[in-house]
């Protein structure tokens, strides 16, 4: 049994420690908002925060993070930079299919933590390891800014 | 929403007192019910022949219905629930086709919920979405489905006020009699509505178009936005069940290749495996059927892929194990180079090519693409007592539900098929050989529910695969340089032989993709079509032939105007010639995207157009430091018209960026054009993919790559710093609709073709650009 904080919730999971912690979310505990698209930290569908990093969960046994503090996107519009993040994918239309936008928002919001008025090349390079495949990243930019620009960090 | 409250929803539509319900004498399915989903793609049958020939939603299996009953009901605390059938998978279908019922019903749109279809195309009609037709085809049934509801509310209030019917109105939400000021809502208007007749259809009263409140106006934002911005968006691989079991199945490498020999000791000692169990390959040609394999089934998906790992398996890979893609491509290019069978011949090629001041030709390639949607295919079935169950990413319900059946010798009514949103499809979810696996699967362990997932390596090994094509084009041209001749070869391997496995030509669905049906002033004109056998899986890929078709003609024309020293732009209208309404058929293209070639000829007027906004927004002709340069392509296909100049920049390593693209697109009259606009912006970033990373190669029958480092797709860094899209502005709805998820992207790998040339005089004629510009 491996104790997980999730979203500031206690989960206990019964599977062996090299399980990555997406299938712990998925299958065992139920948050299936974080997406599998690559297995192999590729695409950043899995995209969670661990202790405020962003870490692609596809690849990350549960064992290393017992007991870190694990934000998914269930959990991220807790705090402003989240919030605003949601709101902007809302008000910019950013989805399409809206499969990777689990982990592109989860991206951003570390970005935006980090950097709260990013360059458009920060953007780029923070993204870069999230895939869209609708093509969607024009206005995966202008909604960051637009987060960044109403300043919820 | 959930899976569960989209089912619970849509149980309420059809069974709940509360509901718009009577009984309609009126007739309200149409359409030929065929039951293929072969004829989906529009392959011909005897049968189909003989009868009269139907076009557009008429000529879909099962037609369509616009009967109010079926897609509206309304709850007496005013909530109007409007159905979707046709399948979410990022065009905005489920926010676009409730808002055409909402506006002709006057609802108010935050008082709308929208409920997603099972898979019951003889409920309501053609529910297969694919082809870039669900707004063109359901733009007038969902019309008068919201009009005759709104009408019901209006008899209803008139009813009950003692006036006549004329004197009230429908407004936001509420019936109004103005002059006594007296007014309902919808809500407390539901029950006695119910009890209305569904107006006959030529009673129908549709809202003139200056008083649309959401068709063409853009305001509304997306219906599952707000789930997919907070993680509770549902996918296909997203379903979860009670004592579920999760499968990954190990699936032969090579197409019609079956197990010789497999050892799962190991993988049983995996913790969390369950079972292991196999499924038997489909006999060739494959159509939509599960390629076979082993299952491994497990306590979560984790395990089951660890378990197949631990799976010893001896594969038998018969006669397609010698496919290899460097071999394929030299028998393509040969075949290029020989005359084959004769499509299209307008005048005499030969004596006026002999003829002419000059002779070009030039051959273009472009590999195999795989979708590769982020959402991986993923479905889940359950039986119980008899009945089966479904729940899948499926862009065709009904071909789940009849296959599912076939596969388990069921009745297709003890199928029901719960279609959740896609995550992705592009065309590969049009093929549900997933949801058969765990259909298989389910009743392997006794009708336990079992959700089959594949990994991106199923995903890339397995796929319906996009063509692979040598396109050879020959011109002879007038002393100008103007062609006064035109041969375009093309050659590829057809989605004809996923269905029959004789098939090596291209059929008329392919052919009509922008090879057959080139609408230039040139007089002589010969297209052929040499033999091509498959050795994988063909399926259609988003805007299917018309991305190899496209390349090479847009090229070719470029190239043409290169060589006469001519403005690639100006040049190019002047081979597409003065405006000209032209017949389809009458350029050898019988299918014309299954619309009537009355009501959809092709316009040239409107491809110029197109070709002439995208040139002037983007500033044709500026002038741009060294090393940069602007290309334009302009294409016809899905019925819309559409073109792209894009910007690029070379850099002295060769490193390639998009600063920007310009597309202009024709497509009729809108419903929702910001979705217009995305799926264009979409479109690009899928073009440049296929322009400068796509590639599936095979060798000893198997796809070499395996994930998203060897097939790599468009990140953010590559993709256009901005995409610019210019709706050619239409307000007259009595006008023909045109496809929009597709015909965005043939016109984009020319057009970067012919802006890398424009900034380094380099010509590409093979695909992905990859590392050909690196000096």
């Amino acid at each position: 049994m491996i104790a997980l904080d999730i979203n500031g919730k206690r989960q206990n999971v019964d599977v062996p420690g090299e399980t990555p912690l997406l299938w712990a979310l998925r299958d065992e505990i139920g948050l299936t908002g974080s997406k599998f698209g690559c297995g192999m930290a590729l695409c950043g569908a899995c995209t969670v925060h661990v202790d405020g990093q962003p870490v692609r969960s596809c690849i990350t046994p549960i064992s290393t993070v017992a007991n870190r503090k694990i934000v998914t996107i269930e959990g991220v519009g807790a705090d402003s930079v989240g919030k605003a993040l949601q709101a902007a994918w809302t008000d910019v239309g950013v989805p399409q299919c809206g499969y990777c936008q689990a982990g592109q928002i989860m991206s951003a919001a570390a970005l935006l933590k980090r950097t709260p008025k990013p360059t458009d090349k920060q953007i780029d390079d923070a993204m870069a390891g999230n895939i869209c495949r609708c093509g969607t990243y024009t206005r995966i930019r202008a909604a960051i800014k637009q987060a960044a620009a109403k300043g919820g960090a | 929403m959930s899976a569960t409250v989209v089912d619970r929803v849509l149980r309420s539509a059809g069974e709940d007192s509360v509901v718009v319900a009577n009984v309609s004498r009126r007739r309200f399915l149409k359409g030929m019910s065929l039951g293929g989903f072969v004829l989906a793609v529009g392959v011909a049958s005897p049968a189909r022949a003989q009868e009269a020939k139907k076009y557009g939603r008429d000529g879909m299996p099962n037609g369509w219905t616009d009967n109010p009953l079926v897609f509206v009901s309304i709850a007496d605390d005013g909530t109007v629930t409007i159905v979707c059938h046709r399948s979410e998978m990022g065009q905005g279908v489920r926010t676009g086709m409730p808002m055409i019922v909402a506006d002709e019903l006057e609802a108010d749109w935050k008082r709308v919920r929208v409920a997603q279809a099972q898979g019951d195309e003889k409920k309501f009609g053609n529910q297969d979405t694919d082809g870039s037709r669900s707004t063109r085809h359901f733009f007038e049934p969902m019309r008068r489905c919201g009009a005759a509801a709104r009408m019901m509310l209006e008899a209803a209030a008139a009813e009950q006020w003692k006036v006549p019917v004329g004197e009230v109105a429908a407004k936001n939400h509420e019936v109004v009699h103005k002059a006594s000021g007296r007014r309902l809502g919808y809500g407390a208007l539901a029950k006695a509505a119910a009890t209305k007749s569904v107006p006959e259809r030529t009673a129908i009263r549709l809202k003139d178009p200056k008083d649309f409140r959401y068709i063409g106006k853009g305001q509304l934002k997306l219906v599952d936005g707000p789930d997919i911005a907070t993680g509770k968006a549902m996918y296909g691989i997203d379903t979860r069940l009670p004592d579920m079991l999760y499968a990954v199945v190990a699936r032969p490498p090579v197409l019609g290749g079956k197990v010789a020999k497999v050892d799962d000791t190991e993988a049983l000692k995996v913790p969390g495996v369950v079972k292991v169990v196999q499924i038997e390959p489909s006999p060739l040609p494959v159509h939509f059927n599960p390629v076979g394999g082993v299952a491994v089934l497990a306590r979560n998906t984790w395990a089951a892929m660890q378990g197949r790992q631990a799976l010893k398996i001896t594969w038998d890979d018969g006669a397609n194990a010698s496919y290899d893609s460097t071999t394929y491509k030299t028998g393509l290019e040969e075949s290029a180079r020989k005359p084959g069978k004769v499509v299209r011949n307008d005048g005499d090629f030969d004596k006026a090519a002999s003829g002419a001041a000059k002779r070009h030709q030039a051959e273009y390639y472009i590999p195999h693409l795989a979708h590769a949607t982020m959402e991986p295919p993923a479905a889940t079935a359950r039986i119980v007592n008899g009945k089966c169950e479904v729940w899948g990413c499926f862009q065709s319900p009904q071909a789940a539900r009849d296959l599912v059946a076939k596969r388990l010798g069921m009745s297709a009514d003890d199928v029901t098929v719960n279609v959740t949103l896609l995550g992705g499809g592009f065309g590969r979810k049009s093929k549900p050989d997933y949801g058969i696996e765990a259909a298989v699967l389910s009743k392997a362990v006794d009708g336990k529910p079992v959700k089959v997932t594949w990994t991106r390596d199923d995903d890339l090994h397995n796929a319906y695969y996009h063509t692979v094509s040598v396109e050879h084009l020959e011109a002879g041209v007038d002393a100008s340089g103007k062609p006064v001749a035109w041969l375009h070869r093309s050659v590829a391997p057809t989605i004809l032989s996923t269905f029959n496995a004789e098939a090596k030509n291209e059929f008329a669905i392919e052919l009509g993709m922008g090879v057959i049906n080139v609408p230039f002033a040139i007089p002589n004109v010969r297209i052929e079509n040499p033999e091509a056998v498959a050795h994988t899986r063909i399926g259609w890929f988003r805007s299917v032939s018309n991305i190899p078709h496209a390349f090479a003609v847009q090229s070719f024309v470029a190239e043409l105007a290169a060589a006469a020293g001519r403005d690639p732009k100006d040049f190019l209208l002047e081979v597409i010639g003065p405006t000209k309404v032209l017949n389809p058929e009458k350029l050898g293209d019988t299918w014309n995207h299954g619309e009537s070639p009355d009501r959809y000829p092709i316009d040239t007027g409107r491809l110029r157009r197109v070709i002439e906004t995208a040139a002037r927004e983007a500033g044709w002709g500026k002038k741009l430091p060294k090393g940069q340069g602007l290309g334009i392509a302009g294409h016809y296909s899905f019925v819309s018209y559409i073109a792209a100049v894009t910007h690029v920049a070379v850099d002295a390593k060769g490193v390639m960026t998009i600063p920007r693209v310009d597309v202009a697109v024709d497509c009729g009259p809108t419903v929702n054009p910001d979705r217009v606009r995305s799926q264009m912006e979409g479109a690009v970033i899928m073009g440049v993919g296929v322009a400068t990373l796509g590639e599936i190669t095979f060798k000893n029958g198997r796809v070499e790559q395996n994930n998203f480092d060897s097939y790599q797709v468009t990140r953010m860094p590559e993709a256009p710093r901005e995409i610019r899209v210019h709706i050619i502005p239409s307000s007259d709805y009595t006008k023909v609709m045109g496809g929009v998820g597709e015909p965005g992207v043939p016109p984009i790998p020319p057009a970067i073709c012919n802006a890398i040339f424009a900034a380094t005089g380099k010509r590409i004629r093979r695909l992905p650009i990859r590392d050909q510009l690196t000096v």
